[in-house]
């Protein structure tokens, strides 16, 4: 059976081997956690908390800033240490709660499920408040607020509801073991998201490459609605255009959101928040990270607290720290390169990879000898050497009638050009100068 | 933590081919076509092949040198230059024109308009055709093959190739279909054996260096309209194929990554107007062989090709 597919893209290597058979394990934190009030795509939130109060496990310590925004809990209990600016993986100093971690876990008052499960009959308005008070952001890395998604226009109809499996991203392992040992909730909380979208068809794409987890989902799935469709191994098939047009066929036009052509995309560990929410009335405390590369001796799948310090988690994962040159959050493709490893881990933290010198590219860029490999692999079908020569000159009008501010940034162009340039990052740089200029 | 993080934009990964690495590809790919060459011409192909690969190299490093720009001889193209620049002479041409050709290819073709990737011109063909005009009696003398024998050189017999031949309409003097195809007539070192090429040509598509479609395309049209134009005659379509550089041209020359288009329709409008042009000079033009300047004419229009030909953006045309 082939899987589903979009047009173009790369195959990298995976290097999912080290972690794809491993089971989740629970990491403890430390003593002090550092909770972020910017964990999402958005405004970030107000701190509600001061120095020496108390909070307890699931206590809201960040109040969300307007719509597009999410709360903060914390997932520890103790006493507040500070509120102050702390370093962050985006490498800037940003507003942070220190907790004092106690040890006990003790369980805070609001930690009461706001429904008691799905049979209770929910409507819109209640998911959506719901998933906002959990602070529910989209699990994959992006981070966006999930209740946004969720409020859709009433002039729009959702007619699917895609559950994104693919996890394209080398290395990552997170949403596959989820898959395999929390399934359950998975599809527990796209049971709710189809008993509010009445209209809707739900979809769990999964990658090929996991094979266990499009077997053991499809068992789960028995006897629901609900479809579980095998997708070809390609990256980044995990990017939400091109997972809907591979699941629907359909495709989202430029500068517009999905649900205009009547989808909605989640990730996999985002839909079991979802359920966690709703029936247990549990915000997100903790999330799966993949810790892998070869700068760790003990590669795993760690449900680490939300704010644990990254040195506690590569310490856990046995890392070496003399070996490893390059550190990220995320996955290489998209995730960030990280100058300091005392930043916490956010509830978009997918991944955290020690890369030794032999995995780290370090090459010179050369001339651009028009190969067209860039041309090939643009899942968005644009000119990215094209671009990158716009965006290096600052003609950033010509860069706009290059539909340069189409570009998702996945990184194909840079993986794949002979000559070492580093075409999405000027690409990147341009979109950002253009923005900044609106 | 002591010492400091590696700290880059994404993507963290990168594939493993450099610019380097496809150069040496197409070099282990030219590789067959000269051990033919060797085999039917003789030992002074290695002597050519080895003058006209230092004297690209050697020039690029002084022009680089002495401008002060980056030496970026080790990127390999410089020797692909070269071997495809003494694959487009004959094996009985004098030392010198090698050198000259070397210069033109590097210097003028090349360097002046910024190095690799820069030039609007296949380097290797802008030599051959400024050879061809101002060397033309050591250019367009082909010595007579004799497999085997190694030391045949300079005063070797020489003969017409066969596109010649068909040209004169001296159809009895043809060599057979095999002999064509393995690479027993006389013509330039590299134009002379389409299976080494293909060999060659083949290698490249597998190892996805290039694509089918440049090859396909441009063989393809040739033969079509060889056809048309010759009365139907496939067999000596199919043979022309063969003959002069359509091989070579198909796949080392007129798949060029600088100077031909960067998307694949815009490669299948070039390759086509290459095969056409092709014929047309064959038939009907003074030269007996068109390749070269089908393709240099072609090169031109790249720019515009690159402008008007665009793959399909994502999302492109639908309605929301």
């Amino acid at each position: 059976m082939k899987g589903l597919t979009f047009k173009r893209g790369i195959h990298p290597n995976y290097h999912k081997e080290a972690t794809a058979g491993l089971m989740i394990e629970k990491m403890l934190p430390g003593k002090e956690l550092v909770f972020p009030m910017s964990q999402h795509i958005g405004a970030p939130c107000t701190p509600i908390v001061k120095k020496g109060d108390y909070v307890s496990v699931g206590d809201k310590i960040g109040e969300a800033n307007g719509f597009v925004s999410a709360p903060i809990h914390s997932s520890v209990s103790g006493i507040v240490k500070a509120v102050e600016m702390h370093m962050t993986l985006k490498g800037i100093k940003e507003t942070c709660v220190i907790v004092e971690n106690d040890g006990l876990y003790t369980r805070g008052e609001q930690m009461k499920p706001h429904l008691k499960g799905q049979e209770v009959p929910l409507t819109k308005e209640e998911l959506i408040e719901a998933v906002k008070v959990a602070g529910i952001v989209g699990l994959g890395g992006a981070a966006f607020p999930t209740h946004v998604k969720l409020s859709t226009p009433k002039d729009k109809k959702v007619e699917f509801i895609l559950i994104n499996g693919a996890e394209c991203e080398p290395y990552l392992t997170s949403d596959h073991r989820v898959m395999l040992e929390r399934g359950e909730e998975v599809i527990g909380g796209l049971k709710i998201l189809l008993h509010v979208y009445k209209e809707a068809k739900g979809i769990i794409g999964i990658e090929d490459n996991k094979m266990d987890a499009y077997e053991h989902m499809k068992q789960l799935a028995k006897g629901t609605s609900i479809e579980v469709k095998l997708l070809h191994t390609k990256y980044p098939q995990g990017s939400e255009k091109h997972l809907i047009a591979a699941l629907t066929t359909r495709e989202v036009p430029s500068g517009k959101l999905p649900i205009e052509v009547g989808c909605i995309v989640h990730n996999i560990d985002s839909v079991g928040a979802i359920y966690r929410a709703v029936t247990r009335g549990e915000p997100v405390l903790s999330r799966i990270v993949t810790i892998s590369g070869k700068g760790v001796k003990k590669p795993c799948n760690l449900e680490v607290k939300t704010g644990t310090s990254f040195r506690e988690v590569l310490e856990y994962a046995q890392v070496d720290w003399e070996q490893s040159v390059k550190i990220i959050a995320g996955g290489p493709m998209m995730g960030t390169a990280i100058s300091d490893v005392d930043v916490p881990v956010m509830k978009g933290t997918s991944a955290i990879l020690c890369f030794t010198k032999e995995e780290v590219g370090l090459e010179a860029a050369s001339n651009c000898i028009r190969c067209g490999k860039c041309v090939n692999v643009c899942p968005m079908g644009l000119v990215p050497s094209a671009l990158q020569k716009s965006a290096i000159h600052g003609h950033y009008d010509e860069f706009i009638k290059q539909n340069g501010m189409d570009c998702i940034e996945c990184g194909c162009c840079a993986y794949i050009c002979p000559a070492k340039r580093e075409i999405v990052q000027s690409i990147r740089s341009a979109k950002a100068a253009i923005r900044s200029k609106k | 933590m002591e010492k400091m993080l590696i700290v880059s934009s994404s993507p963290h990964a990168k594939a493993s081919h450099t610019t380097r690495s496809v150069m040496l590809d197409v070099i282990i790919a030219l590789m067959p076509a000269l051990l033919v060459a060797v085999y039917f011409y003789g030992l002074r192909v290695l002597w050519l092949t080895a003058i006209s690969v230092i004297c690209c190299v050697g020039f690029e490093w002084i022009w680089e040198k002495s401008f002060k720009r980056t030496i970026t001889i080790g990127d390999l193209s410089a020797v692909v230059t070269g071997i495809l620049l003494a694959y487009n002479i004959p094996a009985n041409a004098p030392t010198y024109i090698v050198v000259v050709g070397a210069f033109v290819a590097i210097i003028l073709a090349k360097q002046v308009f910024g190095g690799i990737g820069q030039n609007f011109i296949n380097p290797a063909l802008a030599a051959r055709a400024f050879l061809l005009a101002g060397y033309s009696t050591s250019m367009r003398s082909f010595m007579v093959p004799i497999p085997g024998e190694f030391v045949a050189g300079v005063d070797a017999i020489t003969s017409a190739t066969p596109l010649e031949l068909m040209k004169n309409d001296l159809m009895d003097e043809l060599p057979s279909l095999v002999d064509a195809f393995i690479g027993n007539i006389g013509g330039c070192i590299g134009e002379a054996s389409a299976i080494a090429l293909l060999i060659g040509g083949l290698y490249l598509i597998i190892r996805k260096v290039i694509t089918w479609h440049i090859p396909v395309c441009y063989l393809g049209s040739i033969f079509i309209l060889t056809t048309l134009l010759n009365g139907f005659d496939v067999y000596l379509s199919f043979y022309s194929l063969f003959l002069g550089g359509a091989m070579l041209g198909a796949f080392f020359m007129a798949t060029d990554y600088t100077t031909t288009p960067m998307t694949i329709k815009g490669q299948v409008i070039f390759a086509i107007g290459a095969g056409v042009i092709t014929t047309l000079v064959r038939l009907f033009g003074g030269y007996p062989e068109g390749v070269s300047y089908s393709i240099l004419i072609m090169n031109l229009v790249v720019p515009l090709i690159d402008k008007y030909v665009k793959v399909r953006r994502f999302g492109e045309g639908v309605k929301a």
